[in-house]
């Protein structure tokens, strides 16, 4: 039984991370600098919701009671949600949701790399889906960080200010939550150490490309992913879940 | 607008891509419409984007909207029309017996 | 000679023989294309806006998902569209000019708020139901790269009326709540979506000529009778009612007869009085400024690796 709940919150941990940043993507659908681009981030959010999507209707199947992706996605509450804090954080400019999206998505790369081989088959088959949208989400970022890292002296400085505002969030992506020490001493979670240094590399030589430089700074912000988050998300959720909320039992 | 703005939003402006796409293996790249993007990279990226939301293509070509040169339509008549009465070049002009197979 | 290449032009029209953009076009004909299709382009950009703001709130994840494809298509419907227009030799950042200094026009109805979620389903239902009467005629537009992004934008638009049409049905089958839910945006909804055919057309001074040149090929009224007919069968299935007392069936027409438009209305909003034309413009020009310093650097930094490569090379 123990087993199975730390599977759930290791499963929901997954899914809250791609609901909440796919979410945040979403609201530049309409308001993107260029069409193309608008179009481009849209995109990049609805492969985030398919993810969320599929996540929590594994959670929901292990969990049973009539749960369902939607009981799970609006109707708990900001102490339940267990995604990091990066994803949470208000979108910014357009080069801070770009600098975001590189970190997560670097992240996310390394992770579901190694969870497409994960003991349980349900999240190495979702991991494995979810690859092929990562891998191309990298590459959009990456690009696009260079592109403003070395672009006018203006987006050069709108960068830096990005990278300053969100260092600090970055290392909880590698700071196991209990549920991750679980996992991973049962066989089907990750061990998030390994991919520590695959991510440093990745994103110190893009930094490079980009002409910015790695921060030093080392205190990191963390608690998002066993339920302690900014004010933002509940702000989030407030707007996402108030028609669930306020029409309880109906459908959509 | 002054001469000078219009150079100004013309010299900003990403430039504009013709996008081609194989639907399929097998098939050959084929005219989709256009783009703006700043670089071949970015109009291959948005071309994924824009053009094959809906499994529209298996491959992307870009090419640069500048360097597509084209026939003149004022020429159609003369480039086109002498082809008309070339009816030997096809199959279909030739009577052959009925008995004749696999030609 | 200018007499000849316009009876060469309206011959080639009437023969149904698409139009290229190279061809010789009257300056007449060219500049009505620019003004129809870009205009139809800003609605489709501006029509993101009334939709995108309840993809933040969508009910639930397959809602969230279908909507925010949805306006995403809307991008890039606008996108196909612009760059049909590019063809006649304008260039985008010319036609996001004349939107954002309001010298362009947009289809008014975007200028209504969306106020519950079941707006989402009467604009799926209503507003992309009329959208795709006028725009399925325009597939067979004259000029050929009109007619060919339209292909395409017809298409994709299939699946958006058709959510629309579940969402409002969901909701009137649904609690006493989501019944009037849905009844109240039909009601805010209908006469504007009757509206988006344009001015009658004994007052629609362009449509002989357009219709003359294949550019329009139904009159504004032909496609609103239509609309109106189509609506108030399917109406029953979704057990709501359509907001207008005079609607009956004519024997002698074979159409509905419906009631008095309110053409003050329909002038008001689109002199700008709308209750949210300033919003959405503002909404508009804001990202589009906002975007500036994103497009320049991405314009430099091509420049810059385009410079290193030729280094390189030398």
């Amino acid at each position: 039984m123990m087993t199975k709940q730390n599977l759930i919150d290791y499963t929901l941990h997954l899914a809250d991370n791609a609901l909440i940043i796919g979410h945040r993507n979403s609201e530049w659908c309409g308001h993107g600098p260029i069409l193309e681009q608008d179009i481009a981030i849209s995109n990049i959010a609805l492969d985030y919701i398919g993810q969320a999507r599929n996540f929590y209707q594994y959670a929901a199947q292990l969990q049973g009671n009539a749960a369902t992706e939607d009981s799970l996605a609006y109707l708990r509450d900001v102490v339940d949600f267990k995604n990091c804090l990066l994803v949470e954080l208000p979108n910014g400019d357009w080069g801070q949701t770009i600098l975001r999206q590189f970190f997560f998505s670097t992240y996310q790369y390394f992770f579901f790399q190694q969870l497409q081989n994960s003991l349980d088959e349900q999240l190495a088959a979702i991991a494995e889906k979810a690859l092929k949208e990562v891998t191309y989400h990298v590459r959009w970022s990456s690009e696009w960080a260079i592109r403003l890292g070395d672009g006018t002296e203006e987006s050069k400085q709108r960068m830096l200010l990005a990278v300053d505002e969100l260092w600090s969030y970055t290392g909880e992506m590698f700071q196991e939550a209990g549920y991750e020490r679980l996992a991973v001493s049962e066989g089907y979670g990750i061990d998030l150490t390994s991919i520590k240094n695959s991510w440093d590399a990745k994103i110190k030589s893009v930094f490079e490309e980009a002409t910015l430089s790695l921060p030093t700074v080392a205190w990191m912000q963390s608690g998002g992913k066993e339920g302690q988050h900014s004010e933002h998300l509940g702000f989030v959720l407030g707007e996402m879940q108030f028609l669930q909320r306020a029409n309880p039992g109906a459908e959509w | 607008m002054d001469q000078y703005e219009i150079n100004k939003t013309a010299s900003a402006e990403w430039p504009l891509w013709e996008i081609f796409i194989r639907s399929k293996q097998g098939l050959d790249h084929k005219h989709v419409g256009s783009l703006h993007a700043a670089d071949e990279q970015m109009a291959i990226e948005n071309a994924r984007d824009v053009y094959t939301r809906r499994m529209e293509g298996v491959s992307i070509w870009v090419v640069e909207s500048k360097f597509i040169h084209a026939s003149n339509p004022g020429d159609a008549a003369a480039l086109y029309d002498p082809a008309n009465d070339k009816a030997y070049r096809h199959p279909t002009f030739y009577n052959l017996p009925d008995e004749l197979k696999h030609m | 000679m200018e007499r000849n290449f316009e009876e060469v032009f309206q011959d080639k029209i009437d023969k149904e023989i698409k139009i290229e953009p190279k061809d010789w076009m009257p300056e007449k004909y060219r500049q009505t294309l620019i003004r129809q299709i870009s205009q139809h382009a800003h609605s489709e950009i501006v029509g993101m806006l009334p939709e995108g703001n309840w993809i933040t709130r969508a009910p639930n994840l397959r809602r969230k998902a279908i909507l925010l494809a949805k306006v995403q298509d809307e991008a890039g419907h606008g996108l196909y569209l612009y760059s049909a227009a590019e063809t006649l030799g304008i260039s985008r950042d010319e036609m996001y000019n004349q939107l954002h200094s309001g010298k362009a026009k947009y289809s008014s109805i975007f200028n209504y708020p969306t106020l519950t979620w079941a707006d989402m389903g009467a604009i799926g239902w209503l507003v992309d139901g009329a959208a795709i009467m006028n725009q399925v005629p325009l597939c067979r537009s004259s000029f050929g790269p009109y007619a060919r992004a339209m292909v395409r934008v017809c298409k994709e638009e299939s699946f958006h009326q058709r959510q629309g049409f579940e969402i409002l049905l969901t909701l009137s089958n649904g609690t006493e709540a989501q019944h009037r839910m849905a009844q109240d945006a039909l009601n805010r909804w209908w006469w504007p979506s009757v509206m988006m055919f344009g001015p009658k057309d004994d007052e629609s001074p362009n449509t002989i000529q357009s219709m003359r040149w294949k550019i329009k090929r139904f009159t504004n009224d032909e496609l609103r009778q239509k609309f109106i007919d189509i609506c108030t069968e399917q109406v029953k299935i979704l057990g709501l009612t359509i907001p207008d007392k005079d609607l009956k069936w004519n024997e002698v027409t074979g159409h509905y007869d419906f009631g008095t438009i309110d053409w003050d209305e329909f002038w008001q909003v689109v002199q700008g009085n709308g209750p949210c034309n300033k919003e959405r413009l503002e909404t508009r020009k804001k990202a589009w400024e906002e975007g500036a310093w994103v497009r320049e650097a991405a314009t430099a930094y091509a420049e810059k690796r385009k410079n290193r490569a030729a280094t390189k090379a030398a």
